[in-house]
Parts: C-alpha cells; structure tokens; sequence
C-alpha cells in the first residue's frame, strides 16, 4: 500500500488540537497555570482522532492501566460525564495525571499516530474531562462495595498513598491517611508550583476521596507521633507506607551552608505548600534572588528555575553536568522554561560556592564536562575538562540534584528491611515489605521517580492489601 | 485546632509559656524534642523545644520569647483559642545517664529547654548543678522550678541587677576550677553556647547544646537547618538538634540565622503597624 494517499492516511494527519498556553513573557511572572484548558469543541475535536485501536498501546504505557479508547470514545461523543467516571475506574487522580505525567514516554510514546506524526493529546483529554466534572459534573461518587469492617492506615498522602486510598475506599475497607505536613498532597502540594497544578486541585481530588470516606489525619509524623506497631495495636489490619523521597541531596562541595544556597525542597515547599511567593501577606519568607542559579536538569530543576523567575529574578541558569539529551525533565518543562527565558548551561558542574564576608552567597566555580563512557544508568557518563574552571556570579543558589530516603520511619522501626541507600525492600511484584502487614511503594522503595509510577505502585500494592485482607497474607 | 489551657507572661510581656492540648505528642515527647507549631492558615511554622509535657492530661508546654512577627501572633492567641496546627515530637531526645557531676547551664528562654533536661539528669542520679542567666532580673524565668530540679542552683545577671553580676560562663568557670565535671549541659543564646562550649574545651569536659536553626518541615525533608559539626552538614532536625558543643560551628550558625533578617523585619513591622491600628 503506498503511503499517506489512502483517505485514512489523510484522516490520521489532522493535527493535534493544541492547548491554549499563557504567553510566555506574561506568565513568566505570574503564578497562573500555564496551560489554560480544552473548550469541550476541542476536546471533542482532539477525541476524534484517535483510532480507537483494537490492541491500543497506549494502555500498555499507562502504569495504571486506563481504559484510554473508552474514555477517548466517551469524551469523542461529548459524553464528559461518563468518560471521567470511565477513567476513575483505573484513576482516582487524573486531573493531577493529566497534568504531570511523563505522556511522551508512556501512553503517548506507544500511540500509532506517533509513528507518522503527533499522537493523541492523552494527557490534555484526560485534563479535560477530569477539570469538565469539577466545574458541570453531578458530583455523583463512583460505587462502593459493601463494608468489609477491615481498617487500613496508610503513611503518607502522596500519589501513592491516595492512590491506596481511593482504591481500598472503593472496595469497602476503613481508610485513614496519616501525613507528617499540615495538609495532605505530599509531593503534589508542596512539590509542584501551582503553575504546574493548581493546589485547589489538589485540595479537591483529595475531598473526592474525603467524600469517599477516607479518613485524612494531618500533622501526624508516622514514627514519631505514632509508631507502626502502635497502628497495629490500635486495630488497624494493613499499612502502606507511601513516605516519598524527601531527603534532600547536596553537591558537598565547600561553601555549600551559605546563605542562599537552598535545596530545592526547602525553596519549593517555601514557596508551594507554605505559599511565600505572597509573602508578606503569609507569614513564611523565601529568598527572591535577583540573579538565580539553579543545579540539576530534572522536572524538580525546571519547577525551581520557574519559580525564581516569577519571584522576580533577572535572570536564572540552570546548571546540569550532561547534555541537552540526558535531561530528565519531562519534554513539556524543558520547553516551557527555555521559552520562559531560562539560560541552560549544559554540560557544567559546579565545584564551589563563593560567599562574601557576612557568609552570603555571590557566586560560584564551575567547571566544564565532555561525555565519557556510558554508567551504570545507561547514560554517557560526564568527565571533567581540565583546567575549564569559570565563575559564575549568582545571590541564589538551589539545588535539585535529586533526593535519597527519609529515614525518618526506617529507623524507628527496625524490623522493615532496608537498602543500602534506605529504600524500603518491597516486593516489586505485589508491594510487600519484610514485615507482616506492611507493604510500601512510591519513592520510598524506587528512589524518587514520577507521580504515575508511584500511583502504579499504590495500584499494586491496594490490590495486595485487599487480597490479605480477604485471604490473609 | 491545638487548644491553649493555660497562659502565662514573663519577663514583662516579652516570654510567654503556653500550655496546649496534644494529647499523642504529650504521650511520647521526651526531653530535648521539639514540635513545630503554626497559628493559622497563612502562619509560619515555628519549631520550639518542650518545656514540659504532662502524658495523663495531654498537655504540652512551649515558652517562647516573642522576637518576630510569627511569636508576636503567638502572643496574640488566648486561652480558649490555639494553634491550628502542632506536630511532634521531633528531634532526639537528650541522652541521659548517670555519669557523675553534670552542669546545666541555661540562659533567656534556653532555661525553659533546660528544665525538663535537668530534672531528667538529677533522677537519672547525678549529683546536678544547675546555672542560670539573664540580661537583667526581670528577663529571669522559672528559677524556681531549676532550684527544685538541681541540687544547687547559681543565678547570673548580665547587669547584677539579681544574684552574681556576670554571665553564666563566669559562674561556670568557677565551678570548672573548684571540681571535676563529668558532663555540661548548654541551651540558651547562641553566642552563650559558644563561649560555654570554648570554656569547657579549655577543661576537656564533654558539652552538649541545643540549637535552633531556621526549618521548614523539621522531619529531614528541606535541608534548611544545616549546621556543620566536626566539619560534617547535619540536619538539627533529626541528627540533632542536640550536638557536641566542641564540634558545632556557631560563627555559621549565627550567619544562617541572619539569612532572612530583612524579611522578618519587614513582616513584623507590617504586623505592628496592625495591631497598633486595631488599638486605635
């Protein structure tokens, strides 16, 4: 068959319905989401093209396995209410999903439409009929089964542990989330700006699980306030521990307690969950650097680098060891930053930070690297260029190298088996951890990794639980 | 919300002790932790070491002095009214064992901390020497209590204006010259844990302190509380906060918690300026 002159061939190169963006130069200093949302015409008209395949690959690439043809299908034929009810089957969070998972890599990589042109806008569909429920939909709650009179806790109310949540709330048992911060979201909240994912979203998939019945216990450090075998004692049957990755990472390299150096979750947290972009009309401060540096090249770096410039700064770089091609940020962020206006100095490792003599940062040297040997990660490993060292100068510095386990819970609790960096062993295949009713999932056991992978594991791991509970372990 | 049952002024309106309702953190909070409490919805979280916990009431006790805009809102709040927030505890707690002769040394509000971890001492057996500082008599808390809690007790005033003219680090000196100290212990101002620390290194008496530095989420997550001991970045907020008095870098710590001078400055004359609009 000659290629593209079939009227399916036609059909399949309609372009992609593109969502309306905030200009770059305007958003660049406000906190608004960037993307602004489908009307239900594009919705409909994005819908339309996908093929509805029979062995679709783009629910191959989905970690939780949504119906995306069905919802597709749904959403196709203007039918947003069923469509959402559709995806909640598979997804109790998908107006956060539609917004920060990785698509290019998961259901949109494996789309048929990828191979000759743009896939299927999943992610925006997703976004779509999730953000059509809240704003026209019924409210109506998906079905519950029966109550089983099993109690669950569950560590952490990130995506894994409200994934959990919702999962073992529909199927009957007793939920109660236990969150060490003051509100519940975990990486969600205090993680992501508000200009990736708005915290009334957050606030609201959570409600939808309050609405559920799930049980939300704030302010309650899991190892400290309360053990897990205190759990136990109190009746619950089962625990997940969904803890995340919250340790942060520093370079160690000297100067490195100046002030203005922050780690990125406390830039971060200061400036998402505590909200001090409106400083001071809340109370928590955070530095407004004029001239930013930011170290990493992951979605934690771009969000970073985002939020220095609409705090205000002249100018942010971000400094990563590796080339454009090794960065692990999602392809949208990078995109979104670079058109913001963010420098990206590739290939550059900082070696130390410069301070002047009220110990305020001022600059710092960097050096350049060239791409050596592939690592252990399957990435060309970067080396340094002798005798490369330049100063950069810069009042901010934050670090998003990456982040390792909070062995806050580990270690006051010493019969869950650890690994070497202090991730919890889990079984990969049902979440099980080596203590009798626990299980885990997320960051805490794969070392930190996306919203979606840590909602699959949650997936996972529910489905153990409620296997244990009806059959024992 | 976290009820406040009890309230108490100080040293003229500038220390305030609050008794409030948590009935899980009075269950295991141990002296030497810590909570992090938050007023209201927009407020700021305030890490604060324990005075005293009372596990049958479930009652917790913090006294703070009102230095920023975030305990100028804590000074606000009534009996009958709270914090929404309270989490806890955090921090390990201070390591108590019978080793001899210890010395507490507590200065402004550091004396609050010190009291639980000096009555601990003494009932862990050790013959315990208490001293205690302020700028002047007025700013002197709970001397009572560390007179109950030791077994004998030296009181300092920076002015003389009560008990020894001097700072606690003259009083110390003394006792560090009279007999063998086993153990000191030091929660106060920063620049008095450093000289009490240099002094004892002089003696090679082993010395703990308390630090405070600026957090965020106190449980190990943003990194805000670094502070170098022996050359090594800790978190005072799990590693700590107490540390080796010998190895901690006070002159960084004393920076770090200039980091966000100008905001507070800035904050706190905001809410002055309210507070005086509301009298009018």
């Amino acid at each position: 068959m000659a290629e593209g002159t079939s009227p399916k061939e036609k059909k399949e190169k309609k372009n992609r319905v593109r969502m309306p963006e905030q200009d770059p130069q305007v958003r660049a200093r406000n906190f608004l989401e960037v993307p602004t949302g489908y009307t239900p015409e594009m919705a409909k008209e994005e819908a339309a093209r996908c093929l509805q395949c029979k062995n679709p690959g783009c629910v191959d690439g989905c970690p939780v396995g949504i119906d995306i043809p069905g919802f597709i299908k749904l959403a196709k034929e203007g039918d947003f209410t069923q469509s959402i009810r559709n995806v909640w089957t598979q997804n109790s969070l998908p107006a956060i999903c539609g917004r920060v998972c990785p698509q290019e890599t998961q259901c949109e990589g494996k789309c048929i439409l990828a191979k000759k042109g743009e896939p299927v806008a999943i992610g925006n569909l997703e976004r779509f009929v999730a953000d059509w429920e809240r704003a026209h939909g019924s409210g109506a709650l998906p079905p519950k089964a029966a109550p089983t009179g099993k109690r669950v806790a569950v560590v952490g109310a990130g995506p894994a542990g409200l994934t959990v949540a919702g999962d073992l709330i529909q199927k009957g048992h007793e939920v109660t989330v236990f969150e060490a911060f003051h509100k519940p979201g975990g990486v969600l909240l205090y993680g992501i700006p508000e200009f990736r994912l708005p915290k009334e979203i957050v606030a609201q998939e959570v409600n939808f699980l309050e609405r559920l019945g799930v049980k939300v216990q704030c302010n309650a450090v899991v190892g400290r306030t309360v053990t897990l075998d205190e759990l136990f004692e109190e009746g619950y049957q089962a625990i997940f521990l969904g803890l995340g990755a919250g340790l942060p990472k520093f370079m160690n390299i000297p100067g490195e307690n100046l002030i203005g150096v922050l780690s990125a979750n406390e830039y971060l947290t200061r400036a998402n969950l505590m909200k001090a972009y409106l400083f001071p009309k809340v109370d928590t401060p955070i530095p407004r650097g004029k001239d930013v540096v930011v170290l990493g090249g992951g979605n934690v770096a771009m969000d970073s680098a985002r939020t220095a410039l609409r705090l205000g700064a002249d100018r942010v770089r971000l400094v990563y060891r590796r080339s454009r091609d090794e960065m692990p940020a999602r392809a949208a962020e990078a995109h979104h930053a670079e058109e913001e206006g963010i420098e990206f100095f590739l290939l550059t490792n900082p070696t130390r930070y410069i301070g002047n003599e009220k110990g305020r940062l001022t600059g710092m040297e960097c050096i350049k690297m060239e791409l050596g040997e592939p690592d252990a990660s399957g990435r060309r490993r970067p080396v340094p260029v002798k005798g490369s060292e330049f100063e950069l100068s810069c009042d901010l510095c934050i670090v998003a190298v990456g982040t390792g386990a909070n062995p806050l819970l580990t270690s006051s609790t010493p019969d869950l088996k650890i690994n070497k960096w202090g991730y919890i062993e889990a079984d990969s295949k049902d979440g099980k951890t080596f203590k009798k009713g626990v299980w885990a999932g997320g960051d805490i056991v794969t070392g930190s990794a996306t919203v979606i992978l840590a909602m699959g594991a949650g997936r996972t791991a529910a489905n153990s639980i409620h296997d244990y509970l009806m059959r024992g372990w | 919300m976290f009820k406040i049952v009890k309230r108490e002024e100080m040293s003229q309106g500038t220390v305030v002790l609050n008794e409030i309702e948590a009935p899980l953190i009075a269950k295991k909070a141990k002296p030497g932790q810590f909570v992090i409490l938050k007023a209201n919805e927009t407020g700021e979280r305030i890490p604060l070491t324990m005075a005293y916990t009372d596990p049958e009431k479930g009652i917790i006790a913090v006294i703070y002095q009102v230095v920023g805009k975030s305990t100028a809102l804590f000074k606000t709040l009534k009996v009958g009214e709270g914090y929404q927030d309270v989490i806890g505890p955090l921090g390990k707690p201070t390591h108590v064992e019978n080793i001899g002769k210890v010395v507490c040394v507590g200065g402004g509000t550091g004396v609050a901390v010190m009291h639980p971890i000096t009555r601990a001492m003494k009932q862990a057996g050790n013959h315990v020497i208490a001293i205690i500082g302020a700028r002047t008599k007025d700013l002197l808390i709970l001397e009572d209590f560390m007179r109950a809690a030791s077994h004998e007790l030296h009181v300092c005033t920076d002015d003389g204006s009560y008990g020894r003219h001097g700072f606690v680090t003259h009083a110390l000196k003394d006792i560090l010259d009279k007999e063998k100290i086993d153990q000191v212990v030091a929660i106060g101002p920063v620049p008095m844990m450093k000289f009490v620390s240099k002094l004892t290194q002089e003696y090679n008496v082993p010395t703990l302190v308390s630090l405070n530095p600026i957090m965020v989420d106190g449980t190990g997550m943003c990194g805000g509380c670094r502070v170098s001991v022996g050359g090594k970045t800790q978190f005072a907020c799990v590693d700590g906060p107490e540390f080796d008095g010998h190895k901690v870098d006070f002159d960084e710590l004393m920076r770090r918690l200039q980091a966000y001078c100008e905001e507070e400055k800035m904050c706190h004359n905001e809410f002055c300026m309210l507070e005086e609009s509301w009298h009018k």
